[in-house]
């Protein structure tokens, strides 16, 4: 029996939670049918393309459509004025829409914009060459590092360490595409993870009230966290289409895309750490600095999960003309999980320490999680055979390709966000639950179908999820891993609320109270006694022409959730020291997340993340020009993502059962993308016996070290 | 990448790797006038070039076995031919250079990338979209097997994916995994479903013809 009325099932009172659900939307989405943003075609729609600056720091000093109106059909839009100082290449200037793409190119093509070039800088890796673009913040300290770092049975590692820029990528590119219904009713098809929060965001700028605007999010390519603001574009473009008085279409190019609709920060950091003989970590001293654009960057979290008694850390945040920054799943923690997990396995093995036995015993360092990370590090351990394959740096194995591993620990949040939704049982017994959710690919509809389907005892085929329309109750923007846990507590407090609507109807009926029946397989029975039962649709017939309606709130009553997860991953890697190419052999990745929900779409966010981990940790960056001050690889061929072929074996255990379940539900989109980084980068460093000291390892930074002196 | 490695071809995985692809679209693009002014026009005289455009021309695209008339600019691609002009919206525009697969169609049962074929050139040939694999609301095996396993999450690439495995498993009804790993390099994923999606071959290969699956 539940404590509390809205509180999960027991565990062996539940019928899906925690079993292998398939996604409800995969058969419109490996069919084709699924229509996201890019897709929607409106009636005299046109599309549109905008005018870019090519430098990275610029000021407008004429601008000249008139070639390009000349062409038929085209329409312009200005988006900054001449004076304007642009801060980053890509900037928008102007924008026009034509009937049809090519069209549009040729206009772009024609528009005329003149600049004043102003002194960019693009790199921040090298700290003494920014100039007066850092910006040194205060130094934060706790502990006596001075006294800890000069106590005689201290060992000391220092290192330098750092991740450049990544973007995000979308599969899906910014955009949207804008209609007026009337000249005060405006619909937008957004690919947005902010549904419920766009209305608010553009209502002012475009001069209606919120609303007076609907969007529409049915399915979405990939958000990552750089989609949660209209952007200028999805303001703009609402003004440009009343202008014109026709539908525009404007999904950013791929170039573009890439140059400026987001930036995940740059960290560095020259780090000093401190331990006594015995592995147990005393000191910490770190000068950081990072840049996310114009606006600087802010400091990372560091040292990181580890709270070293004492610590002095400083920060110095750079301005550059990279294009802004924006939340990049897991903001700050994967550069502070580099920045903290190398360095501290630089130590482990300057100790000759085994990192995992190392992590072990400063775990009580980890705050309220230690027994988690206990656990955590001894099932990763198991399950990447860590016993039988770990050495210490270098392998020493004859040949020219080396083997090592390494590991490294996060933490996140993940506390559900607010959420509102409507749920519907109609008299012949069909559900709904609407709200206004987007699902960014991680499974929000079908953990919303889920938890509606175990509160009703039906299979998941009955219901009928509606999300992805602002008009539907509002809630949370899809960021930070917040939304399971909000549409889950939502969607569980207004079913178990329509449930007991639904029993007090029937209760009657069947000769018993309504908080003796149960709903379970389908049926509305007496509890312990099957033989007093109605199907559901009869259950439902009862309710005669009145349909139970139950708006369902997060937060609410009763704890459905909770914040703060660990996690530990482990890399296993081969380097061929010829050709200084990284191979993954096997990742491990072993996460908590409180209450699992749906088994099967929360082992697709680990695997995921750990793909997108491999990722950035040996392929991406933004590589920037520094005499240009452009993007060099703003396209797919150069900006890489890893292939089908690039990931070796994935091995994901999720921890769950008692000491995991009474949690409640916590987030996982984030967590499991932090590690990766680091336990890549320790797993070169086991493997060829010295650090790359930072991400992504390509093959020249591999040679480049070897050259330096690997033991390898 | 393991992607970009030059390994002696094996003939399972002879269909179709990143670099084929990629060469097969240069060479498409390049030829592309010719091929369409034989479908568009009349014969030109021996020795005569008739040049397309720059303005609309009309033509005829056989798309899942029903002819679709279109004007188009001969520039205009495939793809923004599917999109743009008939609504036929499965096949994805992500990076618009044949860098990423997400546009996959087939023409005359070969995976193409639609981005980088001209809708001129593509006239005279089968086009298969992904619209087509799904049949009376049955879900071709590839496109279940995608369910099945999860191969999927914001879906952004898995209609190119589905149609690049589609095509490569007609070919290659038997695939080991390492004839996956090379033959569908040619597909990128940026929320992560190749663990998915390698699970989903091997289970549609055995779904489709009664291929037999290695693990």
């Amino acid at each position: 029996m539940p404590k509390c009325k809205y509180d999960w099932p027991e565990a062996g009172e539940r019928h899906l939670i925690g079993t292998r659900i398939d996604r409800i939307d995969g058969p419109a989405k490996s069919s084709g049918q699924a229509k996201y943003t890019y897709d929607i075609n409106r009636p005299g729609m046109l599309f549109g393309k905008i005018v870019a600056c090519p430098y990275a720091h610029a000021k407008i000093k004429s601008i000249d459509t008139a070639e390009a109106e000349k062409l038929p059909g085209v329409k312009v839009h200005l988006v900054q004025n001449v004076g304007t100082e642009i801060q980053w290449a890509g900037d928008e200037v102007v924008y026009v829409a034509a009937p049809t793409e090519e069209l549009a190119s040729d206009a772009v093509a024609k528009v005329k914009v003149e600049y004043d070039v102003l002194p960019h800088l693009v790199h921040d890796e090298d700290l003494s060459k920014v100039g007066d673009r850092g910006k040194p913040a205060a130094e934060q300290k706790s502990g006596d590092t001075v006294a800890a770092f000069k106590d005689p049975d201290a060992v000391i590692s220092e290192g330098f360490y750092g991740t450049p820029i990544v973007t995000h990528c979308c599969l899906e590119a910014h955009g949207q595409v804008t209609e007026w219904a009337d000249a005060q009713n405006l619909k937008v098809w957004a690919s947005t993870q902010n549904l419920s929060g766009l209305p608010g965001a553009i209502a002012e700028a475009i001069g209606v009230p919120a609303t007076n605007i609907e969007i529409f999010t049915p399915y979405m390519g990939g958000g990552f966290g750089s989609k949660f603001g209209p952007d200028r574009w999805g303001i703009e473009c609402s003004k440009f289409s009343k202008e014109v008085g026709k539908p525009i279409k404007m999904m950013l190019e791929r170039d573009l895309e890439l140059m400026m609709a987001g930036s995940r920060p740059s960290h560095y950091a020259k780090v000093r750490v401190a331990a006594k003989k015995d592995g147990t970590i005393t000191a910490w001293e770190s000068d950081s600095w990072s840049t996310g654009g114009p606006a600087g960057g802010g400091k990372p979290p560091i040292p990181y999960v580890f709270n070293i008694p004492n610590q002095v850390t400083r920060h110095t945040s750079v301005s550059t003309n990279t294009g802004p920054a924006r939340a990049w799943r897991a903001p700050n923690h994967p550069q502070s999980a580099v920045l903290t997990m190398c360095a501290l396995d630089d130590l482990a093995a300057k100790l000759n320490m085994d990192p995992i036995e190392f992590f072990h015993k400063n775990a009580d360092l980890a705050s309220e999680r230690t027994e988690v990370y206990r656990q955590e590090l001894r099932k990763a351990a198991e399950l990447a055979d860590w016993q039988k394959l770990w050495h210490p740096r270098g392998d020493k194995t004859p040949g020219h390709i080396k083997r090592g591993l390494g590991v490294s620990m996060h933490t996140w949040g993940g506390r559900g966000h607010n959420s509102n939704c409507n749920v519907t049982v109609n008299p012949d017994g069909s559900v709904e639950v609407a709200l206004g959710s987007q699902d960014l690919g991680t499974g929000t509809r079908t953990i919303i179908a889920l938890t509606a389907a175990e509160t009703f005892g039906l299979p998941i085929e009955a219901i009928t999820v509606k999300i992805g329309d602002s008009k539907y109750p509002a809630s949370g923007a899809s960021g930070g891993s917040t939304t399971v846990g909000g549409v889950s507590a939502s969607t569980r407090r207004g079913t178990i609320d329509a449930r007991d609507q639904l029993f007090a109807a029937v209760a009657p009926g069947l000769g018993a109270q309504p908080d003796q029946l149960e709903a379970v397989g389908g049926k509305i029975q007496v509890k312990g006694d099957s033989s007093k039962s109605l199907t559901w649709k009869q259950a439902c017939a009862k309710l005669g022409v009145k349909p139970v309606q139950v708006t369902g709130k997060n937060p609410g009553l009763c704890e459905l959730g909770s914040s703060g997860v660990g996690g530990v991953e482990i890399a296993d890697v081969s380097i061929d020291t010829e050709t200084g190419l990284v191979k993954i052999n096997k990742m491990v990745c072993v996460q908590d997340c409180g209450l699992v929900l749906d088994l099967k779409t929360a082992e697709s966010q680990c695997y995921g993340a750990l793909i997108m981990g491999i990722t950035y940790s040996l392929f991406e960056e933004k590589i920037m020009d520094a005499t240009t001050g452009r993007m060099v690889n703003p396209n797919m061929e150069f900006y890489k993502l890893a292939g089908i072929g690039d990931i070796g074996e994935l091995v994901v255990h999720m921890m769950t059962g008692p000491g995991y379940d009474e949690r409640g539900v916590i987030g996982l989109g984030e967590p499991p993308v932090i590690s990766p980084g680091a336990a890549i980068s320790n797993a070169v460093a086991n493997a060829i016996g010295v650090r790359i000291p930072t991400i992504p390892i390509t093959p020249d930074k591999v040679l480049a070290a070897l050259e330096k002196g690997g033991m390898a | 990448m393991s992607r970009k490695k030059d390994k002696p071809r094996k003939s399972a995985a002879e269909a179709f790797s990143r670099r084929d692809f990629l060469k097969g679209a240069g060479v498409a693009v390049s030829g592309g006038l010719m091929v369409g002014e034989q479908v568009a026009g009349a014969t030109p005289p021996e020795g005569a070039t008739q040049v397309l455009g720059p303005g609309a021309v009309p033509i005829t695209l056989k798309i899942n076995g029903r002819p679709h008339k279109l004007n188009v600019e001969p520039r205009v691609t495939l793809l923004d031919a599917l999109r743009n002009h008939l609504d036929i919206t499965g096949a994805k525009k992500v990076c618009d250079r044949a860098a990423c697969g997400a546009c996959t169609v087939t023409l005359n049962g070969n995976p193409v990338y639609a981005c980088a074929v001209l809708a001129i050139e593509a006239q005279g040939k089968e086009i298969q979209t992904i619209e087509s694999l799904t049949t009376g609301g049955k879900l071709h095996p590839v496109s279940a097997a995608f369910v099945e396993h999860d191969a999927q999450q914001c879906g952004f690439c898995t209609p190119g994916f589905v149609m690049a495995v589609k095509a490569f498993l007609d070919k290659n009804p038997n695939p080991t995994m390492q004839d996956i790993e090379k033959g569908l390099g040619g597909n990128l994923c940026r929320c992560g479903t190749y663990v998915g999606v390698r699970q989903a071959v091997l289970e549609a290969a055995k779904a489709m013809k009664g291929g037999k699956a290695h693990a």
